[in-house]
């Protein structure tokens, strides 16, 4: 058994939350870099330079990358063999807080979401995944997520016969309706099969697979070039405003699931990807 | 690229009339901010024949809930949301006279028919550069609903905040015209 | 609305004479099909094979089976309607093979009615959730095909004394309680909003 403390995941927590708000990741840097020099439209190559600047200035001055600093999400594995000393989901929630509270950055969450939608003032609750694994480690991967890119996500239940020409278009069609409101040039994450919810977690941690890494699976790795493609041939552009680089990239998982269906959940990410990784 | 204009507030009728759809411009001047629950709060007054806690006649208005203040800076990150959960609330702000809106997205006929009607323009800021946007931010005060966290109407004094005049107080509007240039089969 | 008995292989006049709400108990043979099978009936047609079972005057069944292996052969333990919707390609083609039934649930859609009135046919709505009544009605299991598309998906031909109780939910003369309630719901939509 190894102890550890939840002191330990608050830090944690507090650390991979703040270095995700102001850092980019070098997989999107890069990808924005290559799209200004490819992209076709002069507002377009604008755009993307802007964002490049953001980037710098984010990093250099401390600033969050958006202010749509999102809800705080974390897909934990845990090893079987740690024990923890302290309260778990209390802890990371105080990590949540602290990075929110003392980085300055914005508080978007709010409780009940029909009527009073009183802000909760701590960005809490965070949203967390935790798998059990072998092992003796804890694996953090923390994404604050932005609510223009979330409100534009869809699911599908698809037929079995609607194939992989469905799922494409499926994908192409989610990206057309966003037009500019999830601040393209988007990340996007599909999972096919699994259940509803099994679909949706997965196509939300396919977001935060590296920009330029395809499916090791060919059949699924051509659905993500061929949806790439369409998707950048719809012509929506940088910030909705015309251009070739609609998205970066297209990322497809895939779970088993039931005989009857083909559950497909499409998560738009903008170009602000934020996420960080951590190990205790 | 082209050399950018730089208008200031309060935007005359003259000047908006002139103002193109694709013209990159700099705003700089006073403009007050809203979002949603600000928009609602708005609107209820204005249902109940009250008075507003901001004039709204002449102004702009920029859609955005900023992050918190650094130390040292006069605004946190404050990049614009999306507009279109403005809409609902819209026509009946440019019928009070509102003459300019600071956001990112599509916004729906009504809100594009109300803005020809009224005279007034929708800028479109850019999405995620919100910290290359609070360097523009020179003063920021919050004047009404500070309950509502960043939710609150600020007044912000802003200096060459870089803009796109998206949909022009003719209707010409670039999330149209733009795309089907680059659309390719 | 009248309550028929009829057998394997069916006539055209025994079917075009079935009305949207008639109640149908079948004796002899049915088939199951369902999404990989039909796909797989497809599969072999195109390549200019014959299918294993000859389904001229047949009733397939949009079902898998919950079976129990035994020495020879598979014994039915329970067996109920899967959702016909996700079956809706296919219509043509299966009314072409000269079936004359397709029992399922949920209903089809156009295209299938469209087929079922062509080569006379009829859709049935098996009572569904009632997989163990049902499964009642299967004398046994005559012969199974396809195995290497998993149990369910598998062709299953089944001996069966008065199957059912089925109810005809779109005739061959092209009414259906399916697009009924939907254009019933629909001005009810209108009406409330």
């Amino acid at each position: 058994m190894r102890e550890v403390n939840a002191k330990q995941i608050k830090e944690k927590v507090k650390e991979l939350f703040l270095t995700a708000n102001f850092h980019i990741g070098e997989d999107v840097l890069n990808a924005i870099k290559e799209a200004s020099v490819k992209e076709n439209s002069e507002t377009g190559k604008n755009v993307l330079n802007m964002i490049l600047d953001n980037y710098k200035i984010a990093a250099n001055e401390v600033l969050a990358i958006c202010q749509d600093t999102g809800l705080a999400i974390l897909f934990i594995k845990l090893g079987q063999e740690v024990h923890i000393n302290g309260n778990w989901e209390e802890a990371i929630n105080e990590g949540v807080k602290e990075a929110y509270v003392e980085g300055y950055l914005r508080k978007s969450s709010v409780t009940d979401p029909v009527f009073d939608r009183k802000n909760t003032k701590t960005n809490c609750p965070a949203i967390i995944y935790t798998d059990i694994v072998p092992g003796d480690k804890i694996e953090f991967l923390v994404t604050p997520k932005g609510f223009g890119s979330e409100n534009m996500s869809r699911l599908a239940m698809m037929k079995p016969a609607d194939g992989s020409e469905g799922i494409v278009n499926f994908i192409v069609e989610t990206v057309k309706i966003a037009g500019p409101n999830p601040c393209p040039p988007t990340i996007i994450g599909v999972c096919v099969g699994g259940t509803t919810d099994q679909a949706s977690v997965m196509a939300k941690k396919a977001t935060l697979r590296k920009v330029g890494e395809h499916n090791p699976d060919p059949r699924y790795s051509d659905m993500e070039r061929q949806a790439l493609e369409k998707i950048n041939n719809l012509g929506i552009g940088p910030a909705g405003l015309g251009g070739n680089t609609t998205s970066l990239w297209v990322n497809i998982d895939y779970k088993p699931t039931h005989i009857a269906g083909m559950p497909v959940a499409v998560n738009v990410c903008c170009h602000a990807a934020r996420h960080a990784s951590g190990v205790i | 690229m082209e050399k950018v204009k730089n208008i200031k507030t309060p935007l005359s009728d003259k000047l908006i009339q002139n103002l193109k759809a694709g013209e990159n411009v700099t705003i700089s001047g006073y403009i007050y901010t809203g979002r949603d629950a600000a928009h609602k709060r708005l609107i209820d007054l204005l249902k109940e024949g009250k008075k507003l806690p901001i004039e709204i006649n002449g102004q702009i208005i920029y859609y955005v809930g900023p992050a918190p203040t650094p130390p040292g800076y006069k605004c946190g990150s404050a990049g614009p949301t999306t507009s279109y959960r403005m809409d609902p609330y819209t026509p009946t702000l440019l019928d009070l006279g509102l003459k300019g809106m600071i956001g990112k997205g599509l916004r729906s006929k009504e809100v594009i028919e109300s803005m020809k009607k009224n005279g007034a323009v929708y800028f479109a800021a850019i999405g995620g550069v919100a910290a290359v946007i609070a360097k523009s931010i020179k003063s920021s005060e919050v004047v009404a609903y500070e309950d509502l966290g960043p939710e609150a109407i600020h007044k912000y004094y802003v200096e060459d905040f870089p803009v796109i005049v998206c949909i022009d107080a003719k209707g010409n509007n670039l999330y149209e015209s733009e795309p089907p240039k680059y659309k390719k089969k | 609305m009248k309550e028929v008995k009829l057998n394997t292989p069916l006539k055209e006049e025994d079917v075009r004479d079935l009305k949207v709400g008639d109640v149908v108990y079948i004796s002899g043979y049915i088939c199951t099909s369902r999404d990989m099978g039909h796909l797989k009936m497809k599969e072999v047609i195109e390549n200019g094979e014959k299918l294993p079972v000859d389904l001229t005057g047949g009733v397939i069944f949009h079902a898998g089976p919950v079976v129990k292996k035994k020495d020879s052969g598979f014994e039915l333990r329970v067996i109920g309607p899967t959702t016909s919707i996700r079956m809706e390609p296919h219509s043509d083609f299966i009314g072409n093979l000269g079936v004359k039934m397709i029992v399922g649930k949920g209903g089809m859609d156009e295209g299938t009615s469209k087929a079922l009135q062509k080569y006379g046919m009829t859709y049935l709505q098996a009572p569904p959730g009632c997989a163990v009544v049902l499964g009642e009605k299967v004398e046994q299991i005559e012969n199974v095909f396809w195995m290497e598309l998993g149990v369910p998906e598998a062709l299953w031909v089944l001996k069966v004394k008065e199957f059912g109780p089925l109810v005809v939910g779109m005739d061959s003369t092209g009414n259906s309680i399916y697009r009924d309630i939907k254009v019933n719901g629909k001005k009810l939509i209108e009406k409330m909003f």
